[in-house]
């Protein structure tokens, strides 16, 4: 797929990328303070910034799909993000939902953070790489283990 | 609008710097993940950019995955660092100013040649612990604030919903322990 992708293509997600990142400094998301000041009830703005969000996206995805078939620069379907649920959900979302609690940063919020000036999120993006990093060896050897024929059986 | 229906003291309890620059960021935050997904049809996301970067430096079938994403994945993340830097420039620097934009009193502001930069206090235990703790968990759960939060929320996916209500409160329990235990900041 790298070979033929569309001229538009890497430019359009360094726009989208643009936007998303100015939004997430606008609205103070790249404040860990800020985050904090909302999970500690100081300050529900926080709920704004993810609803106004899920509001735009929610519009597009569900118009999309309905107006045209496939988008212009990859050919691909117009679909909607739906995974499929099960205990890794919560397990991951209970994990996440703790460093987020301890540290008031998410991944884009991090990325955005560097972006305002702030080198020390780095320690955070240093955590998260150490983080993901960690879970993919074990589950990666866990994937190879399981799939390896295991004798009469 | 909100402020006349709820009384101004509480209104001002609720949300001490007003509610336009989180809904203005919100919305931009949106129409940011909508570009792309017009454009490409691809829900974007912020953590596996984790997981497809890991990619170039080890060979586990985990990150060898997203090799065929790790290169936009790139550009995505940079696209986030330059256009918080846009807002750094103008709102934070001061250079534009707006009615729906209200500066704020947390952190450090620095000035470096005419840019305000700013800085967190929060201790560096704080960011790299729960940094791990973020690198884990959205990648077991599946989306992070950004791919369940905004597409999966966005999509009216049921596990998407499951999983932010998951963090959500896990985040705010944790939170109210760490500044009930007096960790400051």
């Amino acid at each position: 797929m790298n070979g033929n992708r569309h001229p538009l293509f890497m430019p359009l997600i360094f726009v989208g990328g643009l936007i998303f990142g100015f939004g997430l400094g606008f609205s103070h998301m790249a404040r860990p303070e800020v985050v904090l000041n909302f999970l500690q009830f100081q300050d529900f703005g926080l709920l704004f910034v993810m609803g106004g969000a899920a509001v735009v996206s929610g519009v597009a995805f569900a118009l999309m799909p309905r107006l045209r078939e496939r988008a212009p620069l990859t050919g691909d379907t117009y679909g909607r993000r739906l995974k499929p649920f099960d205990r890794n959900v919560l397990i991951g979302g209970a994990i996440f939902g703790v460093g987020w609690g301890l540290s008031g940063i998410c991944p884009g919020a991090a990325y955005a953070s560097l972006g305002v000036g702030n080198v020390t999120i780095l320690w955070a993006l240093a955590g998260m790489f150490v983080g993901a990093y960690i879970q993919g060896v074990w589950r990666s050897q866990r994937a190879t283990s399981e799939s390896t024929p295991t004798g009469a059986d | 609008m909100v402020t006349e229906l709820i009384a101004p003291a509480l209104y001002e309890t609720l949300f001490p710097a007003g509610i336009s620059r989180y809904a203005v960021g919100g919305l931009l935050v949106g129409l940011g993940a909508v570009v792309i997904y017009l454009g490409t049809g691809i829900p974007a996301g912020a953590s596996t950019f984790l997981e497809s970067t890991l990619s170039y430096v080890s060979d586990q079938s985990r990150f060898q995955q997203y090799r065929g994403s790790r290169d936009w994945r790139i550009v995505f993340t940079l696209g986030i660092v330059a256009g918080a830097a846009v807002y750094a420039l103008t709102f934070q620097s001061g250079l534009v100013s707006s009615g729906l934009y209200q500066p704020g009193t947390t952190g450090e502001l620095r000035e470096v040649g005419g840019l305000t930069i700013w800085l967190t206090d929060v201790q560096p235990w704080r960011l790299f612990l729960g940094g791990i703790l973020v690198g884990i968990g959205t990648r077991i759960g599946k989306g992070c604030t950004s791919g369940h939060g905004v597409c999966g929320v966005g999509s009216a996916s049921k596990t998407s919903i499951v999983g932010v209500i998951t963090f959500l409160a896990v985040a705010i329990g944790t939170a109210q322990i760490v500044m009930a235990l007096g960790v400051s900041p």
